[in-house]
């Protein structure tokens, strides 16, 4: 892997008694990367985060951090510091004896712990909190006294577990970018273990998916969303439209097969891996178009043009909501202008909005999370 | 209507008296003994009042005195070795797997499942042979073993009520497993683990059987004195005792109703 990496999990399986839950993991990170480890609950998110943080023990494989061997290291040896889910503040501490823990293991005198604690203080918009109790503090304040605990030792590595997940919706959305402006201006390395796909967008530089304990694919944002590599990734993204095709391979080309709703249609490889067969098709409700029936506007190269009858109509709000009914699939379209229930419309879906996957053997497709 | 009310206060009314009776009529009796100087049968009441008896009691001949202060140095003692055993034992009974857990608390049981004669009465015979019948260190052995399934069990359970994310907090940013344990998961069992003192301090306070068969004559615990003023026929010391060994206990109730929360409580024995 890259020598450039400042922690590098090489070959690690860990898991509880007989099961395992990581197999084989491989995961580098730089310096200063923001890192979110995304997937679903059970997905071995959180416990590659805590076997990283030094709670679980791998059974094999190793962790490096700047080139130094940790993965026999104790939690307090390792130069880490965890954010947890539920915050884990001591009830018996004031905030400000809360923060300034770290410091006081460290043996720092009396003054400089002061000044850090005050600093953190008021980077967190805690300023005159410092005497209160964390059962007097709101969520949203306990979190930022959750995180300045952990950035007052100033760790090499933060770790941070869920930490929005506790939080009501509209706080959640101002902390998401305080965390992130806060993670570039002192440069940290961050690792941010989350469930939720958008949380993971806006704040990482690079998001790794998980899935049943393997990396599924990682990139930047833009490159899972628009690039995913699995119809795992694809569903998880947000491409939640499934069609079943033939399709053939060839060259730099593919030809999905005419359906019973579809002209043959020929589309770019784009560098995919694909063989000929059957396939399944994803694509996300934003990204199709839909037009009358008697719209004669043709379609542009590549894209994928579907009939079928609307269903029902809804307005989640910005944009109209359709299903589309193609025999006994339904699949869900946007336009912003609402089609009639019952209306015969043409899908149109353009060339890199199609995600084409080799269908997986004994077919059960990825579930939607 | 009221009329039936009223009826219906009548057998009520009788009820709560006989429970009143019954709950306080001894306790009447105690107090009485206590401040009497003349009662014989068939008075209801005595028939001369007085402290003379507190006099003797306290009276530096009396040996009431000494037996307070042997039955607190031995339930000081009791409460130290029991906390000394049950604080590492009930820590790592929290953290285990649950199965496992149940079964080992389970074991502390079995010294209160067998009848406790018999099991004195060996350990006296077993105290004899090493030394240790008629010694503080014997009687307090004899407490600990008797002590030690409350002092583990509440131990357990207010660990137990300490989340272990809260101490894997002070892990994670630089406190050693020790370290962690005496600023974190101490502190916050405090509580539960003061309310355990105080029951292992109270049940060593009372404790008479194993007291009897390895103490006596050698070490007198205030219940023996107890004990051998009530056989004596000397009522109004045994009730002086009695009420001697009754202040701490009602003290020390209040203090573990206060300490002892339902989120410790809820947590005993699981």
């Amino acid at each position: 892997m890259n020598d450039q990496a400042f922690l590098k999990v090489e070959r690690m399986s860990v898991g509880y008694g007989s099961t395992t839950v990581l197999d084989n993991l491989d995961l580098a990170i730089h310096k200063g990367e923001f890192v979110a480890l995304l997937g679903s609950s059970g997905c071995g998110k959180t416990t590659l985060l805590r076997t990283i943080a030094g709670f679980s023990k791998p059974f094999n494989g190793s962790i490096h951090v700047a080139n130094r061997d940790v993965t026999q290291m104790p939690p307090d040896k390792r130069g880490m510091a965890l954010v947890f889910q539920s915050y884990a503040l001591w009830p018996h501490m004031t905030v400000a004896q809360n923060i300034g823990y770290g410091l006081k293991l460290q043996k720092r005198s009396k003054d400089v712990i002061d000044a850090r604690v005050n600093e953190m203080q008021n980077l967190l918009g805690l300023g005159g909190l410092g005497a209160r109790k964390p059962a007097q503090l709101s969520g949203g304040q306990r979190q930022r006294v959750a995180l300045g605990r952990a950035l007052a030792i100033d760790p090499e590595i933060l770790l941070l577990d869920e930490p929005l997940s506790n939080l009501d919706a509209r706080i959640r959305l101002t902390v998401r970018h305080e965390i992130r402006s806060l993670q570039k201006r002192l440069g940290i390395t961050a690792i941010h273990v989350t469930h939720d796909r958008e949380e993971a967008m806006v704040m990482a530089d690079r998001i790794v998916i998980m899935n049943a304990g393997r990396i599924e694919q990682q990139g930047t944002p833009e490159e899972v969303y628009n690039k995913p590599a699995s119809p795992f990734v694809a569903a998880f993204m947000g491409a939640e439209n499934l069609l079943s095709m033939q399709a053939r391979v060839n060259g730099d080309q593919i030809e999905l097969a005419e359906g019973a709703f579809n002209p043959s249609t020929v589309t770019a490889r784009s560098g995919r891996s694909l063989a000929s067969g059957p396939v399944q098709l994803r694509f996300r409700a934003e990204a199709a178009r839909l037009a009358g029936s008697r719209d004669t506007a043709s379609a542009e190269p590549g894209s994928l043009e579907l009939r079928g009858q609307i269903a029902s109509v809804s307005y989640p709000g910005g944009h109209w909501r359709h299903a589309v009914r193609l025999g006994t699939d339904e699949i869900l379209v946007d336009a912003d202008t609402a089609f009639a229930e019952g209306e015969t419309v043409k899908v149109r879906i353009p060339a890199q909005s199609l995600f084409i996957f080799n269908a997986p053997q004994g077919s059960a497709a990825a579930p939607a999370h | 209507m009221m009329a039936r009310i009223d009826l219906w206060w009548l057998p009520r009314a009788l009820v709560l008296g006989l429970l009143a009776f019954v709950i306080f009529g001894p306790l009447t009796n105690l107090l009485l003994w206590t401040v009497a100087e003349k009662w014989y049968f068939p008075h209801m009441l005595p028939l001369e009042y007085g402290f003379s008896f507190w006099q003797r009691v306290f009276s530096p001949r009396g040996n009431a005195m000494e037996s307070l202060m042997t039955s607190i140095i031995v339930a000081v003692l009791t409460v130290i070795l029991a906390l000394a055993l049950a604080v590492p034992a009930g820590y790592a009974l929290s953290r285990l797997k649950l199965p496992f857990r149940s079964l080992i608390l389970l074991a502390f049981l079995i010294p209160q499942a067998f009848p406790n004669l018999p099991v004195y009465v060996n350990i006296a015979r077993f105290f004899y042979q090493i030394g240790l019948n008629g010694t503080i260190l014997g009687v307090v052995l004899v407490h600990v073993t008797h002590g030690l399934v409350y002092a583990v069990w509440i131990a357990t359970a207010a660990f137990s009520s300490v989340d272990i994310d809260l101490e894997e907090a002070a892990r994670s940013i630089g406190a050693g497993p020790l370290r962690a344990f005496r600023d974190i998961t101490l502190p916050l069992a405090a509580p539960g683990l003061l309310a355990s003192a105080i029951f292992v301090f109270l049940e060593s306070l009372d404790e008479f059987t194993g007291s009897y068969f390895v103490g006596a004559p050698d070490v007198n615990t205030l219940p023996l004195l107890l004990y051998t003023a009530g056989s004596g026929g000397n009522y109004q010391i045994a009730s002086i005792t009695a009420l001697l060994l009754l202040i701490p206990s009602i003290g020390f109730m209040l203090v573990v109703e206060r300490f002892l929360r339902a989120d410790v409580l809820s947590k005993v024995g699981h």
